[in-house]
């Protein structure tokens, strides 16, 4: 689904040739610094490649317009970024800003419950925790429905057992609907229990992959 | 013109009794700004006394030539002016954005206001050209140094805020509009204000030299109305052309915030 050939960005990524497969669960490892969170940046085109070309679907990411492109290969940062209003209009703002039809409350109720959050709807978003945050941003990217989902350390402020729930979430969500999950992830434990294929980036800057 | 008193200069010397008394007060209270009120009280007198035979000269010798040269170093003042007043750095390409839209903005208000709204003949009087000009353009000139500032300030503090609405699919439009809006709102807001207190708190300063000068109230006041409408005008005009071409200016042509090197 993503090819990766002769890929440069500045002193932080070098790719010689990188395959990401379509409807798999790939999680990235590595040091911090090895440019893992480059790599997703470079996947949702918030930064282009330096030298290389990156082909989504066989196409040249530098041909594809790029909020097409980010509608339907979403990226969530690794700090998520709380919009000001309630709990609600932080769910709703991914598919206002992809010019998505709104969904019914119920819906939105049913997302809180999957990514584990017991909150009212109409409650104040910014005054959630960081855990709580991250799991209304995730619910926020869940609700788009993309074709591949770009997790920048998903669970950073989550405990362990709600992190496995939200794997758990995830895994699932991606297996059913035959999504794509591309997750950077410190945490190589999680990893080894959910990915079909891991990343490992080094400072080198080189990638090698370990099935 | 009956009764109108033309002060003398030894009535006008009189009345800088008043720097004297902020000077005495600034020195006592050991707050130290002599320097500055000294500067500003001389630059105040020499700039006008300078303005005031420019524009004798320019009333006796009327010529379009004259008249657009004027207004040229008028904006290019006033460009400058806005560039350094802006505490920011800015951009090259920011820059040109701030010279473009007062040039343009100032510009079209400016022959319409002369040509539809007075219909002038000549265009070029410089008695009406002139003093409008400079209302329009020192007015526009505020406004759009409080819009850069707010416009830049903003883009750069939440950037992640903009990066994240890019990467859930947002245009860069959609993704800058708070942005955009909040440095026009705070940009035309000082025009809308003095325009609720007009008449009441305060008599503009242009009115009240026309009715010092022995014009009456009721052409001094329908004078006062058009400007403010002409202002209003004019800065309207040249903060929305600024505001819809800077926001661009953060973004290149992959719709990628661009802020290092030149916009950090």
């Amino acid at each position: 689904m993503f090819d990766f050939k002769d890929v440069k960005y500045k002193n932080i990524i070098h790719i010689s040739k990188l395959t990401i497969e379509a409807q798999k669960v790939t999680f990235v490892v590595g040091e911090s610094g090895s440019g893992k969170t480059t790599l997703l940046r470079l996947i949702n085109k918030m930064i282009s490649p330096d030298s290389g070309d990156i082909y989504y679907r066989g196409e040249s990411l530098s041909s594809i317009d790029s909020v097409k492109l980010r509608r339907s290969v979403v990226m969530l940062p690794q700090s998520p970024v709380i919009f000001e209003g309630s709990i609600k209009d932080n769910l709703l703002i991914g598919l206002a800003f992809s010019e998505k039809p709104a969904v019914s409350d119920d819906e939105l109720i049913n997302m809180l419950k999957r990514v584990n959050l017991n909150k009212p709807l109409g409650e104040s978003a910014a005054n959630l925790s960081g855990g709580e945050k991250q799991r209304v941003a995730l619910g926020r990217v869940l609700l788009m429905d993309p074709d591949v989902l770009l997790l920048d350390e998903p669970s950073s402020a989550l405990d362990e057992e709600t992190e496995k729930l939200i794997f758990d979430t995830l895994a699932a969500y991606t297996r059913s609907n035959g999504k794509t999950l591309i997750c950077v992830t410190h945490s190589k434990q999680a990893a080894a229990s959910y990915a079909d294929r891991i990343i490992e980036m080094t400072s080198n800057s080189t990638e090698e992959a370990v099935s | 013109m009956n009764g109108v008193i033309t002060p003398q200069v030894w009535q006008i010397a009189v009345a800088y009794v008043f720097v004297v008394i902020l000077l005495i007060i600034v020195r006592k209270r050991g707050i130290s700004r002599e320097k500055e009120i000294l500067i500003g009280t001389l630059r105040m007198t020499l700039q006008l006394i300078l303005a005031g035979y420019v524009l004798l000269f320019l009333f006796d010798n009327v010529h379009p030539v004259l008249t657009i040269v004027t207004v040229i170093l008028m904006e290019t003042f006033a460009i400058y002016n806005t560039i350094k007043r802006v505490k920011t750095k800015l951009s090259a390409s920011i820059k040109k954005i701030i010279a473009f839209s007062m040039i343009l903005g100032t510009l079209f208000s400016l022959v319409f206001f002369i040509v539809v709204v007075l219909g002038v003949a000549p265009w070029y009087d410089p008695r009406y050209f002139i003093p409008i000009a400079g209302m329009l353009i020192g007015n526009s000139m505020t406004g759009i140094s409080l819009g850069v500032s707010r416009l830049v300030d903003g883009m750069r503090s939440q950037r992640h805020v903009i990066e994240a609405a890019l990467m859930l699919g947002a245009t860069p439009k959609t993704a800058a509009k708070k942005y955009v809006n909040a440095a026009f709102d705070a940009a035309i807001l000082p025009t809308i204000n003095s325009m609720v207190g007009m008449g009441i708190v305060f008599l503009p300063g242009m009115m009240t030299g026309q009715i010092l000068s022995g014009t009456s109230p009721v052409t001094a006041i329908e004078y006062q109305i058009v400007i403010m409408l002409g202002i209003l005008g004019s800065v309207t005009l040249t903060v929305i052309m600024f505001v819809q071409l800077a926001y661009k200016s953060f973004f290149n042509a992959q719709q990628q915030l661009v802020m290092d090197e030149e916009n950090e």
